[in-house]
């Protein structure tokens, strides 16, 4: 029986050669509940309805970007059966869909639920699962703990390292500064204060006054009122973007012109600064880890083309002037990422495995210098920005990109 | 000092947003007798018409009028398809159909119009108005419109057949009736009128707040505490409930130590219903006329 004989020595050379090619794969497929030979199924929570819908384009821009993908062959073979489902930002609805996308749906894991509130509810559950949430949609610092949950993975990087940065450009450059912070009252503008405290250390008493406001507002007119009359000559505006439009505007209205530190949160030139009015938010600075879609300086860019032809054919009704559009695009990227490095292995502990031995790693719509690190200890993915001053119709870069990682 | 009269400068700019909306709670309130609360939404999406006018190149007048009138179309259409067959069921069935109406006009706007803030314009300008750097133009014009609205609207319910006529269909309906008078259509015309006033009030809040579905959803709050305060069945006490709540939630936020800024709307609703408990009325309630 040569022939046999000869295909078995063929069988043979072949297992040596991948075993030399290759220490990780295994010719063994490993699959959990919700991967298979032909598909992988990604669970996802956003809020579509109520107060927080603005944030619903995410999901439809990581449908479509899978859909993208899906189309052109796949991961590894495998189609994505990405099932969003709407918690319209309400914990108790994000338990029950949680709840009905791993015992019912059986997902390999939850990707990039959005909130704070939410991703908290569930994150108990998830964790006693043993079921990845990983890259949840929130900055909120707490997500960055692998030691207590080692199931749960953040993504952008977190309110505390940015207003850490902030608290070390006024300390540097501007020592005797008075500074007066006006922050929502909850847990993303507690969590910016703290980091920002935190970041003056000892001089923490440069803040001479601190202002909070209630999203109920109808408008905030009355506290920059008061931020004013306290004699603060640098301002950090802790808002979300009506509000932060809201106070961009009446600063210029009533004539306060302090340093001007506004948050990530709010930095989209679309959303916030265009309404605002540009002549007054000159001189503000920010920072910002990707790409503005409405900032003139990346029209030519690559990464920006590559996102308008994915728009274009995936996804032609999005608002091309909203940020979250260009975070769906790279997050995305980010689980694409992951799901490759798992090769055949798709376990559930293989995927959290993958996701924290992300080296380098640069998806398209990134900063120039801004990076995707993580470690079986660092849990914070994207922990660098880059300062920012808007000038004219755009944000300007200055100095270097900045890290700072600050565990929760 | 100085801190005092700003505070209580920015409470009156605030307080003409609080009073504009008074003003169209107050309207449906004289024609129906119940609280609307889709009244904001409703507002919020007629100015979501003009600002699409206007961004198909239609100057700020034109818009404003046109908006007016659909507005008052619109109006009188919901009442006659929605609340006309509602007329004779509970106060609750009424209630559930408001809350039905709310949710289906902020989520139409926000599939039409996404969720992203918009700037919207005003006529006015938004300089410092009269050297004073507290109160911008526009704010000021807002203030005046109100006055406008609100004599308009005084005139109208003293002098005007149709203004007797719709206070008659509302307070007393049955003896109304036997004067002649088609309460029915009353009714609905109160309630187009009450959308038309809403859409001039949402007009001249959104540059103030920026256009965004959920624009409203604050300042109703407040509108409906203004209206309480001053008394529902009163525009002008509406508009004056306004400018309280405005300046006296300004003055708690900043006098008040510690808590003042968390429990800003607390205190204005405390305020509410002490008035309520002396005079359940509002503080310029209910002038009864009896003859039609």
């Amino acid at each position: 029986m040569p022939a046999m004989h000869v295909r078995l020595g063929a069988l043979a050379a072949a297992l040596a050669l991948s075993a030399a090619l290759s220490t990780v794969a295994s010719a063994q497929k490993k699959y959990d509940t919700g991967a298979s030979d032909t598909a992988i199924k990604i669970g996802n929570i956003m809020p579509y309805s109520g107060p927080a819908s603005a944030y619903g384009v995410i999901g439809k821009t990581e449908e479509a970007y899978f859909r993208k993908i899906n189309a052109e062959g796949g991961i590894n073979g495998r189609k994505i059966n990405f099932i969003s489902y709407d918690d319209a930002y309400s914990p108790p609805k994000t338990v029950e869909q949680a709840r009905k996308l791993v015992e019912s749906d059986e997902v390999l894991l939850i990707f990039n639920s959005l909130g704070t509130p939410p991703n908290s509810a569930i994150q108990k559950y998830m964790n006693s699962k043993k079921v990845p949430q990983l890259f949840v949609a929130t900055g909120a610092t707490k997500w960055n703990d692998p030691k207590d949950f080692p199931w749960t993975m953040g993504w952008q990087p977190n309110y505390q390292s940015e207003s850490q940065i902030y608290a070390k450009y006024i300390l540097k450059n501007h020592p005797d500064a008075k500074i007066g912070v006006l922050y929502q009252n909850d847990d993303y503008g507690k969590d910016y204060l703290k980091g920002f405290k935190d970041g003056l250390g000892t001089k923490a008493s440069m803040i001479i006054i601190e202002d909070s406001y209630e999203v109920s507002e109808p408008t905030i007119d009355s506290h920059i009122v008061r931020l004013k009359s306290s004699g603060a000559d640098v301002f950090f505006n802790i808002t979300t973007p009506k509000f932060a439009a809201q106070a961009i505007k009446k600063n210029a209205e009533i004539g306060w012109k302090p340093l001007h530190f506004l948050n990530n949160v709010s930095a989209s030139i679309g959303s916030v600064i265009k309404p605002a009015g540009f002549e007054n938010a000159q001189d503000i600075i920010s920072s910002q880890y990707f790409k503005d879609p409405t900032d003139p300086q990346w029209k030519n860019d690559p990464a920006m083309k590559a996102w308008n032809e994915f728009l274009d054919k995936y996804y032609p009704e999005a608002n091309r002037a909203d940020a979250s559009v260009m975070y769906g695009f790279i997050v995305s990227q980010g689980l694409v990422q992951v799901l490759k490095a798992c090769g055949d292995d798709l376990t559930r502990e293989n995927v959290m495995k993958q996701a924290a031995s992300l080296k380098d790693f640069e998806p398209l719509g990134l900063l120039p210098g801004v990076k995707v690190n993580t470690s079986p200890t660092d849990f914070a993915p994207i922990s660098q920005l880059q300062l920012i001053r808007f000038k004219g119709e755009a944000w300007e870069r200055f100095g270097d990109v900045l890290s700072s990682d600050v565990g929760g | 000092m100085e801190l005092f009269t700003n505070q209580v400068l920015a409470g009156i700019a605030t307080g003409a947003i609080y009073a504009c909306m008074a003003l169209a709670v107050v309207m449906i309130y004289q024609a129906i007798d119940h609280l609307n609360f889709a009244q904001g939404e409703m507002a919020m999406f007629s100015t979501f018409i003009s600002w699409q006018l206007m961004q198909w190149g239609v100057s700020y007048w034109a818009a404003f009028i046109i908006t007016l009138a659909f507005s008052f179309v619109a109006g009188i259409a919901i009442e006659r398809i929605l609340f006309k067959p509602l007329a004779k069921a509970p106060v609750l069935t009424n209630v559930a159909g408001f809350i039905a109406l709310f949710a289906i006009i902020n989520s139409s706007a926000g599939l039409i119009w996404d969720f992203t803030i918009k700037q919207y314009p005003t006529p006015f300008g938004s300089a410092p108005f009269l050297g004073s750097q507290l109160i911008s133009t526009h704010q000021a014009g807002m203030i005046g419109v109100t006055v406008l609205l609100l004599l308009g609207l005084y005139f109208f319910f003293q002098y005007t057949r149709i203004g007797l006529a719709m206070r008659a269909a509302a307070s007393v309906p049955e003896s109304a009736r036997l004067v002649g008078i088609n309460t029915s259509w009353m009714i609905a015309l109160g309630w187009g009128m009450a959308t038309a006033i809403g859409s001039i009030a949402g007009m001249l809040i959104a540059p103030v707040v920026f256009l965004e579905p959920n624009m409203m959803g604050g300042v109703l709050i407040y509108g409906f505490a203004a209206a309480v305060l001053g008394g529902l069945s009163s525009p002008f006490g509406a508009v004056v409930g306004g400018f309280l709540v405005g300046v006296f939630e300004n003055l708690a936020g900043t006098y008040i130590p510690g808590v003042g800024n968390e429990l800003k709307l607390p205190i204005a609703l405390a305020l509410i219903i002490s008035v309520l408990v002396v005079k359940p009325a509002g503080l310029f309630g209910r002038h009864i006329v009896k003859r039609v």
